[in-house]
């Protein structure tokens, strides 16, 4: 046997070394936000920190329920704010722009999606955050806070979303398009009536991706939501004006205190990443067994 | 299973579609034709006007954050803001640059492409021209190669401060390595980050190279790792370059995993090889700036700086790119 031989037989097992890298990088994951997430779990108990509304790490109290609702009420706002703006420009990108149009608007998103979260935390706090302060004069708001982060997180979610929904209606086979048109129904008639009804389960992949990555974002929220670990409440009479209480996301819990934490309070923020990485696990989840569907 | 869901999914489809059209047929000819073609035209109008809206809107919210920040930030940055190290601490916020960040962030760079560019350009040629043949036998090798695409699947949507929990607990913590905050925490930490990135972009371009092209090769007698490594790989450089450009800009804006395993000290590690100490890269510069000494004037410069470096990273992605697209299209 000749040694290129030996080497070709050689280099296949260094190769899958290689790969298997990436399954011993997600076992030491698990293995150790779990196994530092353990005596938390076990001390408090996961009912007592999933539904415990004061976090006082000095007493040992240790609820996360604020932040469970800080984390939701957030990407309810990105989601309901740039949902909207994102489908409307997966449509324009995938049915109506010119490809010159196309052609400067696809390289913009995805230079949307390469700025650093830091850069959206500080014009967040730049100029977000004092415009909700002066436009809206409810006492107590201070700017920082859920609106001003769902509105950062909105255009933080965009790309996503958009890149995935235009996939999506791009993949509708022409001849849908065509049998419509060819009916006689106008280009808007058939993307409403036609073109999206197909393309439902990518669209819907696309907006649970957005969601996903949403929920794991972490600067740019402690930057402009104002980290307040009570329990989000309304400001006012109006129900809408929870949105101007500050808040905390799980993912600010984690980043905020890790560096100090000991104890208890340590393993608690082990089991706010736990907690976080199993909601973005099924959050990301559904989106795969949609995507799939579709595929298949 | 899933073909009788994605045949049901298809009649469910083309129900809609047909009622949508038997309502368009049950229309054609009638008196009302013309002004219904009108009234549908009107609403086409205002629709795509929305549409095109969104779309403008996208760029100008670009253009927004991008704009102001680099207008700002342009109002400090000079040569000397570049080339002074940050003063530190909280009374100098009028004084000081970048240079040590911009210092630690290559470093940063360096070590984390050095650790994941191999591995993941390996796991991916692994991926596409050793793992298809034995998919779909049964067996410990084809049970791992699932194995591994799922795990990579998970490394990619896993939110970076949960990479940063784990870095701080395997690496920074007494009760792991106890390697504390330091260079080589943070960039063992941020290989992990980038890992599936440079796996996904490398097995894209290797499964883009043309089967004629190894079947040249293996016929003239190159044995299969010669033929991926002066053929196939050769043929996907542009794409695993891409993806290895795409992870540097990636390090370069990360913070939450360089907050928890980077330290923050505005001090430079000396060397490159100087793994055990602690630094700051630029997108934490911005944090610190911001957040600690409310300093923003000087976080807008910083941030300007991160913003021009992003942008040249994606020109400099698309040039890539479109050699790609010339080149196989060419040929």
């Amino acid at each position: 046997m000749s040694l290129r031989r030996i080497i070709d037989r050689g280099v296949r097992y260094v190769l899958l070394c290689s790969a298997l890298v990436s399954i011993f990088v997600v076992f030491l994951i698990l293995l150790f936000t779990f196994r530092e997430s353990l005596p938390a779990f076990q001390e408090i108990g996961v009912i007592n920190m999933l539904t415990g509304t004061v976090w006082r790490p000095q007493r040992d109290r240790l609820g996360i329920l604020s932040m469970i609702a800080g984390s939701l009420l957030v990407t309810l706002g990105a989601v309901t704010l740039g949902v909207p703006l994102s489908l409307a420009g997966a449509i324009f990108l995938a049915e109506v722009a010119p490809s010159r149009v196309r052609e400067v608007v696809r390289p913009a998103i995805e230079l949307l999606a390469g700025i650093p979260s830091v850069v959206y935390g500080l014009f967040g706090m730049v100029v977000l955050v004092p415009m909700v302060r002066h436009l809206l004069s409810v006492p107590g708001n201070t700017g920082f806070g859920l609106a001003s982060a769902s509105m950062v997180l909105a255009v933080m979610v965009l790309p996503t979303i958009t890149n995935i929904a235009e996939d999506a209606i791009r993949a509708v086979p022409k001849e849908y398009r065509e049998g419509s048109l060819a009916l006689g129904a106008t280009r808007w008639q058939t993307i409403v009536g036609v073109t999206v009804p197909a393309a439902r389960s990518g669209i819907i992949a696309a907006i649970i991706l957005g969601v996903g990555r949403a929920l794991g974002e972490t600067m740019a929220m402690i930057m402009v939501i104002g980290n307040s670990i009570r329990m989000p409440r309304p400001l006012g009479n109006n129900p809408l004006t929870i949105f101007l209480s500050q808040a905390r996301t799980l993912t600010g819990n984690i980043a905020v205190e890790i560096k100090y934490a000991t104890g208890l309070h340590e393993d608690a923020l082990f089991a706010t990443g736990v907690i976080l990485f199993v909601l973005i696990m099924l959050v990301n989840g559904s989106a795969r067994v949609l995507m799939q569907r579709r595929a298949g | 299973m899933s073909e009788h869901t994605a045949r049901s999914e298809d009649i469910t489809r083309e129900s809609v579609s047909f009622l949508h059209m038997l309502k368009l047929a049950t229309l054609a000819g009638s008196s009302e034709e013309k002004t219904d073609l009108a009234r549908r035209r009107l609403i086409q109008t205002f629709a795509f006007v929305l549409l095109w809206l969104s779309g403008i809107a996208a760029v100008a919210i670009l253009l927004a954050v991008v704009g102001y920040v680099v207008a700002q930030g342009a109002k400090v940055v000079n040569l000397e803001f570049l080339t002074t190290p940050p003063a530190g601490g909280l009374a100098a916020s009028d004084v000081g640059g970048m240079s040590t960040t911009v210092v630690s962030t290559v470093y940063l760079v360096f070590w984390t492409i050095v650790i994941a560019g191999p591995l993941g350009v390996l796991a991916a040629i692994y991926l596409v021209e050793y793992a298809e043949e034995v998919e779909g036998r049964t067996g410990l090798i084809p049970l791992l190669v699932s194995v591994v695409r799922f795990a990579v699947e998970i490394l990619a949507g896993v939110p970076s401060i949960i990479f940063g929990l784990f870095g701080y607990a395997l690496f920074v913590s007494a009760k792991g390595l106890g390697w504390s905050f330091s260079l080589r925490s943070a960039a063992v930490t941020g290989a992990c980050l980038v890992l599936p990135v440079i796996i996904r972009a490398s097995e894209e371009a290797i499964r883009a190279v043309p089967r004629s092209y190894r079947e040249g090769s293996l016929a003239l007698g190159a044995t299969k790792w010669q033929t991926t490594w002066k053929v196939v790989l050769p043929a996907a450089a542009p794409g695993v370059i891409t993806g290895i450009v795409l992870s540097v800009g990636r390090v370069i804006s990360e913070t939450a995993v360089f907050f928890v395993t980077f330290g923050g000290t505005v001090r430079a590690p000396d060397t490159v090889f100087d793994l055990s100490s602690p630094g700051r890269s630029m997108a934490l510069h911005v944090y610190y700036l911001a957040m600690e000494t409310r300093a923003f004037d000087k976080a807008m410069g910083t941030g300007a700086v991160l913003i021009v470096t992003i942008i040249l990273i994606n020109l400099s992605i698309n040039v890539i790119s479109r050699r790609l697209t010339a080149r196989l299209g060419g040929r």
